[in-house]
């Protein structure tokens, strides 16, 4: 749905206006950055309690069962042994073995269903139907977040049976006569599930969710500092289709089938640079940097080896101030010859201050495994 | 003596013949929570719309400009310890102290009923 300014709104966007968010263009959306809470409480409440994120700006793909292997043609990752009701992160690659969005894979049964970024949505379908038959892009549906400590008991308050999931499961249930696809998943480092719900419920399915005492709408702006302090990488920013899902530290999600000697070994764009990486290592990769002090080093921020002269080594890709570490926090890619606890220089405002790197994340993650 | 306000949403209070500088909290709203503040050195000669201290908020950085020339004379040491009080409490987190070199600059700000029409 389209409003006067062009943008895309959510299902949720009367509720959000509702709610007092403001209200910020992003990808192409109308989407809230940030509720009267602020920014920083709102990342404190989901740490602690549970926070609930609109994100019907990302898409939502299903493809038939018989996909597998068309699927497994655009990414490097385990399609073919992905169980029954299991979810999985994986990413597009280009020819040169670089990432052209990250997205989350589930294994239905009967079809194949991703999310993918909503900035790449356009270009990831066409990608899709470049390759894929019978690619059906999900409408009618949003997308919601419960993340926090408190969402499983929350959830479940609503939809019983969602507290027996473990980290990565996917399931449906039934919510007022409709389906509801929930996994149990997330973006931010925190125990949590997303949540996909027909248009015609989500207001009131988010309404419910709200209306319990540990449950509070949070924005893009808490998305970006929970995610970043839980060591995510942001497509478009710490990853793209110049950085290796090697270098950017992916290689977790590259299983043994589709690495040297599997049983489907490559096959996806850009092995051979994919492949040579997790055999040999990447020349840079992408690190944790806590810079000394609190001045927040922010994206763009250039990282020199020395307190005076030479050139940058690496650039920032995401910083900021992390609400539950009480401290500033960034990703670059760097040297892959730089060890962990090394001292770097991030130059602002003319003046170089010190940054160690270190390892991710920057706040431990509590998925239920 | 009353206290006066810029367009770049400064405060600015009369204390003897020095300036007390804080920021508004129309701008503390649009700032978001403050997670840093680097102040100048107090001795600083400044000349007016010079950059003189830094904020950094969850969403951006952004710069105090010195409302006028004049000497810094304080500033404000806690609240690099205390960032969120410019939000808790944005009249009182005051950043420096200016002594101006013209007495009377200040009278070209706006005062208080000025300044609300001008944030509408």
């Amino acid at each position: 749905m389209a409003g006067d300014t062009g943008l895309k709104r959510t299902a949720l966007h009367d509720l959000h206006v509702k709610l007092g968010a403001k209200m910020v263009p992003f990808a192409g959306w109308s989407m809230p950055v940030s509720y009267p809470m602020g920014v920083l409480k709102e990342h404190l409440h989901t740490r602690a309690a549970a926070g609930l994120f609109d994100v019907g700006h990302m898409g939502q793909v299903m493809l038939p069962a018989g996909a597998v292997a068309a699927l497994e043609a655009l990414v490097p990752v385990d399609i073919a042994g992905l169980e029954l009701n299991r979810q999985r992160y994986a990413m597009f690659t280009n020819d040169a073995g670089g990432i052209l969005d990250d997205l989350m894979v589930s294994n239905r049964g009967d079809h194949l269903f991703l999310v993918v970024n909503a900035a790449c949505a356009e270009a990831d379908i066409a990608h899709l139907n470049a390759h894929v038959p019978g690619v059906t892009v999900v409408t009618g549906r949003g997308l919601l977040a419960l993340q926090g400590p408190a969402a499983e008991a929350a959830l479940q308050r609503l939809l019983p049976g969602v507290a027996a999931m473990r980290f990565m499961d996917v399931a449906t249930f039934l919510w007022q006569g409709e389906d509801i696809w929930v996994s149990r998943s997330g973006y931010t480092g925190e125990d949590g599930f997303e949540i996909s719900v027909p248009d015609a419920v989500i207001a009131a399915f988010a309404e419910a969710l709200l209306a319990m005492e540990e449950v509070a709408p949070i924005g893009l702006g808490a998305r970006d500092s929970l995610r970043l302090e839980a060591g995510l990488p942001l497509y478009g920013h710490d990853i793209d289709t110049t950085t290796s899902p090697v270098a950017a530290g992916l290689a977790w999600a590259i299983q043994k089938a589709r690495r040297a000697g599997g049983a489907r070994a490559g096959g996806f764009p850009g092995a051979e640079r994919i492949l040579r990486e997790l055999a040999e290592g990447p020349a840079s990769k992408r690190v944790g940097l806590r810079p000394e002090g609190r001045a927040p080093m922010r994206e763009g921020v250039e990282i020199y080896a020395e307190a005076e002269g030479g050139s940058p080594i690496g650039t920032i890709t995401s910083g900021g101030f992390g609400p539950s570490i009480e401290a500033p926090m960034a990703m670059a890619y760097l040297p892959a010859t730089l060890a962990e606890g090394a001292t770097v220089y991030g130059e602002i405002r003319g003046k170089r201050l010190p940054a160690r790197i270190t390892a991710l994340p920057f706040h431990p993650t509590r998925y239920k495994r | 003596m009353t206290i006066r306000f810029t367009e770049d949403h400064e405060w600015l209070r009369p204390e003897g013949d020095l300036l007390v500088v804080g920021i508004t909290e129309h701008a503390s709203e649009q700032l978001g929570d403050v997670v840093y503040v680097e102040l100048p050195e107090a001795g600083r000669t400044v000349a007016p719309g010079e950059e003189i201290c830094v904020i950094e908020s969850v969403k951006a950085a952004s710069d105090i400009l010195a409302p006028l020339a004049g000497e810094i004379v304080e500033v404000n040491e806690a609240l690099p310890d205390t960032p969120g009080a410019v939000n808790d409490d944005p009249m009182s987190a005051w950043f420096f102290k200016i002594r101006p070199a013209d007495a009377s600059a200040v009278n070209g700000f706006m005062d208080e009923a000025a300044y609300k029409a001008f944030i509408g």
